[in-house]
């Protein structure tokens, strides 16, 4: 069991970096938004300084949301979703091996790279490595929850904006803990509640998100 | 609860609870609406902009109420296939997000005067615009979906997913201590608020919840109806 699912997990990782891949885009998507900020709201250091972590945090939600709505689609177009479907290995586990996939290969080299973005959005010292902790500890569950979306709108063509509907209100409780987190360490406060409440958001979205993508993909399947 | 599986009969239980609610309704309204706007004190800090609160507070309960009926069906729906539970939820959805709205607006022009702003971040304030979103969401996904049994369940499994929100917005005034003031009526140790505010707020409460009751069971037999005509549609078609 452990081998099909390493197996899914290889083969959506070799994917999301192939030519036309998400993952590449999403890093290019990161990357531009961050810099539209600067002219968006002008270069003043004290100005950045301020918003750093909340538009760092913001535009790593809106990359994965950007990468997630192909999570399945893809594969339910060409019919290799029907096949994962009927693998021996159960179809909540097929999801957490796609979820798995995604996060190390869209959102492990958004949350690299955070650390020189906060350079260029002038981020507060004490912030740096707080930031890269909520990531690491937060994005999962952004791909977690974003499953969820993406499998209930597999077969909604054009489903992406419908997907954002969905998804993003669910969003609201990582950035709210995640920002918290960064704010309380970036203003000498202590981070630890905001942090463990986050850890709390994405082991209740490891315990759900499978399920009911699940559901939701046998459900289009049928 | 599969006897009311048959619209028909579902139909017939309907009609039979419709009068109740609609009476209950008025009854509550008349005496509910004069006590609140007229009878009641004005507040010795709010004066008289205290009177929102009795349009407020029960929309707000009943924003939360209605999802947790649609979330009930959605859970009916999805675990014993129940063929009235997902236009309970359908049914339910639109009137749930009026509810939403309307707390929002009126809590809104309840905080300018109170707070000075329409509007502010606080975690109760959030976390039911969320709640709105949430609804919208529901009826986004149900329409997305062209087969209609398909685009019900799906939006069960949305439903569900969302009721994490709702204790979130329970116990946000607890949590983040901000401008929304904590819970005043259903407390430990008893409510905040003197009697002669607090029975104009239940009886509002009441006539909130006939009238969710009557509309709710209206929008079902709509519902069924619709139902109905679309399948003649199909098979006139097949003629």
């Amino acid at each position: 069991m452990s081998g099909s699912f390493l197996a899914v997990v290889r083969r959506d990782m070799a994917l999301a970096w192939s030519q036309g891949g998400s993952a590449a885009l999403g890093l290019a998507f990161f990357l531009m938004a961050v810099t539209l900020t600067a002219f968006a709201v002008g270069p003043a250091p004290q100005t950045l300084a301020r918003i750093a972590p909340g538009m760092l945090w913001l535009f790593a939600l809106l990359a994965s949301l950007l990468s997630l709505d192909r999570l399945f689609q893809a594969d339910y177009e060409d019919g290799s979703l029907d096949d994962l479907a009927l693998s021996p290995l159960p179809l909540g586990f097929v999801v957490m091996a796609k979820v798995l996939a995604h996060w190390l290969a869209t959102l492990v080299p958004l949350v690299l790279v955070t650390p020189f973005l906060g350079i260029l959005m002038n981020l507060p010292d004490k912030a740096y490595g707080m930031l890269v902790i909520t990531l690491f500890v937060g994005t999962p569950a952004l791909s977690l929850i974003g499953a969820i979306g993406a499998a209930l709108t597999v077969a909604v063509r054009r489903g992406g904006a419908l997907m954002a509907l969905l998804v993003l209100p669910l969003y609201v409780p990582v950035l709210i803990f995640a920002t918290g987190a960064v704010e309380a360490a970036a203003g000498f406060a202590d981070p630890l509640p905001h942090l463990a409440m986050l850890g709390a958001v994405t082991l209740v979205s490891l315990a759900v998100a499978p399920l009911a993508a699940a559901a939701a993909i046998r459900l289009s399947l049928e | 609860m599969h006897k009311y599986a048959n619209p028909a009969r579902f139909g017939a239980l309907a009609d039979r609870i419709l009068p109740w609610a609609r009476w209950v309704m008025i009854l509550a309204l008349i005496p509910g609406l004069w006590l609140a706007l007229v009878a009641s004190p004005p507040d010795y800090q709010q004066g008289e902009s205290v009177r929102i609160m009795y349009l407020h507070v029960p929309a707000a309960w009943m924003s939360m109420f209605t999802y947790m009926v649609m979330a009930g069906a959605a859970f009916t729906a999805l675990v014993w296939r129940h063929p009235l539970a997902q236009l309970a939820g359908r049914a339910a959805a639109p009137i749930g997000a009026t509810f939403t709205a309307l707390a929002l607006v009126t809590g809104s022009l309840w905080g300018k005067p109170m707070w000075g702003t329409f509007w502010v971040w606080d975690g109760r304030l959030t976390s039911v615009l969320v709640l709105f979103f949430l609804y919208l969401g529901y009826m986004a996904l149900d329409r997305a979906i062209e087969d209609e049994e398909k685009a019900g369940r799906a939006a069960s499994i949305l439903a569900l997913v969302g009721v994490v929100n709702i204790p979130i917005i329970k116990f946000s005034v607890d949590w983040w201590n901000t401008l929304h003031q904590p819970a005043s009526v259903m407390r430990m140790g008893g409510s905040t608020i003197d009697g002669s505010m607090l029975t104009p707020l239940f009886i509002m409460a009441l006539a909130f919840q006939a009238y969710f009751v009557w509309i709710f069971l209206i929008r079902m037999k709509l519902e069924i109806d619709r139902r109905k005509a679309a399948v003649m549609r199909q098979s006139l078609r097949g003629i």
